[in-house]
């Protein structure tokens, strides 16, 4: 069950997708969601279409793999479809007892969709070509400048990447324990809201129990290594932009360039 | 109960890249009574393995027969056979919760529809069983050692009465006397309920002493399937596989090449002392 959630996993590979600095993608997944809200003409999305199809058949991720991710969004898809189409003012289509379904609604509707798709497939590649380590790696040095501004970027990239890290075993381990208090005959899938949530007792405290204790042995761990934060601290593999990665802006920048034309030229 | 296996297969992860063969054409028959021993290195499947006799692994292709019916069947009572092969895994920490031992242990039994006092009652037993006595009832589980907990953690399996009772690795991360202490547990209860135990471990140590059947695993296949004195002839292949016989079998191998009349089918160590004894009368030595 859990082992089907693809969002936000990593997908392994050596495209040049892959190998692109982790900098290079996330400023590249920005603008592209930018691009997304600011031009929404058909013509724009089009682009954005050639622009996404590209970059998944470039980086090797099965596109199959990459659309069973957007299964777990769906339902909220699905609200926010039915909220833009019947609560946005405008000329009447179809009214159903109280509710109109409008033009305008319909208009703002498929935006809506085309916009949420394109943002978690495109924030998906992000995902399946980085591996966690060079995603918090890439913030890191990304967001450098805010250390100006006393936020501590290098505890919370530091958080995040332990976070993530984490997921996989915890889920992991979430298996483990059900399968275990299954073997004693619990049952998690049947009876109602109440005994479902009384069910989950079992499997939370040994969860919770054995996330503490994982904490507990990673802090002593790191402070045995002589960990102490941020200041001072080197890398074991500095981020470098390669020529790939300014070949990479220079494809953004066209991107951009061509929505901005399209903008001005095309008017559909 | 008798659990026949027929061509089993086991694929992870089937359809991505992680797609990996964990389980390949197994087939064997564990009969009632039996203790079996099932070995392997890590990797090799026997985890996998023993999850698909209680049905939480489904096998990818081929069958399963508990006493003649195939529990791949629609309709088969999947949960009634959890309480028949009862499961003990690796660590405890993956199913202990409660505030004390003695509820912990009942959380098996209330699962199978007993009342509060069955339930209990079942628990004390299986406590005695395991050797823990009654002032560990109130106890936090969380507080016991290792070792203990272990045994809370089997007599949480053995409260719910199963015919064959299967432990993944009992003994891993225990110091010598606690892994001595559950192994003679095992067999204690074995002998006396007659329960058929099936121990997964990658210890030869720990199985050559009790099972009388032993399983190597080897990347998902079966390698050997026999009595422990034919299984530990072929040390060779064991260790080229990452295994290794009992430090016995090398003792009395050594001794064969000194010239000593033992015989090879010599697997635990008391065994191997009554050899030893035995040729060193024929020479005329008193002793």
């Amino acid at each position: 069950m859990l082992k089907d959630m693809t969002i936000g996993q990593y997908y392994p590979g050596n495209s040049l997708i892959h190998r692109l600095d982790p900098r290079v993608k996330l400023l590249g997944t920005l603008v592209f969601i930018i691009s997304l809200f600011t031009f929404s003409s058909i013509s724009a999305y089009a682009l954005a279409t050639v622009a996404v199809l590209t970059v998944v058949a470039v980086s090797r991720v099965p596109l199959r793999y990459i659309l069973k991710g957007l299964k777990p969004i769906f339902i909220l898809m699905l609200i926010t479809i039915l909220f833009n189409l019947f609560m946005t003012p405008g000329t009447a289509v179809l009214q159903i007892w109280k509710l109109k379904m409008t033009e305008e609604g319909i208009r703002f509707a498929i935006h809506m969709a085309v916009r949420l798709t394109y943002l978690i497939i495109g924030s998906s590649i992000l995902t399946f070509t980085t591996t966690p380590n060079s995603l918090t790696d890439g913030l890191e040095s990304g967001l450098g400048w805010m250390n100006r501004l006393h936020v501590p970027v290098h505890e919370i990239a530091m958080m995040m990447s332990i976070a993530l890290r984490f997921i996989p075993i915890l889920m992991d381990e979430t298996d483990k324990i059900m399968r275990a208090q299954e073997a004693r005959g619990a049952d998690f899938q049947s009876g109602g809201v109440f005994h479902r949530v009384k069910a989950m007792v079992p499997l939370l405290v040994p969860l919770f129990v054995s996330a503490f204790r994982r904490a507990n042995d990673l802090a002593l761990a790191m402070e045995a290594r002589g960990y102490h934060g941020g200041a001072g601290r080197t890398k074991m593999k500095p981020l470098v932009y390669h020529r790939k990665d300014w070949i990479a802006f220079l494809v953004m920048a066209g991107y951009v360039a061509a929505q901005i034309l399209l903008r001005i030229f095309v008017k559909i | 109960m008798e659990i026949r296996i027929e061509h089993l297969n086991y694929i992870y992860g089937l359809g991505t890249s992680y797609e990996k063969k964990a389980l390949d054409d197994i087939s064997l028959t564990i009969r009632s009574g039996e203790f079996i021993g099932i070995i392997g290195h890590t990797g090799s499947g026997k985890s996998t393995l023993i999850q698909h006799l209680n049905g939480l692994n489904r096998a990818s292709s081929g069958q399963i027969f508990v006493d003649g019916k195939n529990i791949y069947e629609d309709g088969y009572p999947m949960r009634q056979l959890r309480f028949r092969v009862g499961l003990v895994f690796q660590y405890p920490e993956y199913q202990i919760f409660e505030t004390t031992v003695l509820k912990d242990i009942c959380f098996g039994p209330k699962n199978q529809g007993l009342s509060a006092e069955e339930a209990e009652g079942r628990a004390r037993a299986a406590m005695r069983m395991v050797g823990l006595d009654e002032h560990y009832e109130g106890k936090s589980p969380f507080e016991l050692s290792g070792g203990q907990k272990r045994r809370v953690a089997i007599a949480g399996i053995l409260a719910m009465n199963p015919e064959v009772l299967v432990l993944d690795e009992p003994t891993a991360g225990l110091d010598p006397k606690g892994r001595d202490d559950i192994l003679g547990v095992l067999k204690q209860l074995h002998r006396e309920s007659g329960i058929t135990v099936v121990l997964v471990s990658h210890s030869m140590e720990d199985v050559a002493d009790y099972a009388s059947r032993i399983i190597v695993l080897d990347k998902g296949k079966v390698l050997y399937d026999d009595i422990p004195a034919k299984v530990f002839s072929h040390v060779e292949e064991l260790e080229s596989i990452g295994l290794a016989a009992p430090q016995v079998t090398y003792v009395m191998r050594a001794l064969r090449g000194k010239g000593w009349d033992v015989s090879q089918d010599v697997t635990t160590q008391a065994e191997a002392a009554d050899e030893i004894l035995e040729v060193l009368r024929k020479a005329g030595v008193k002793c």
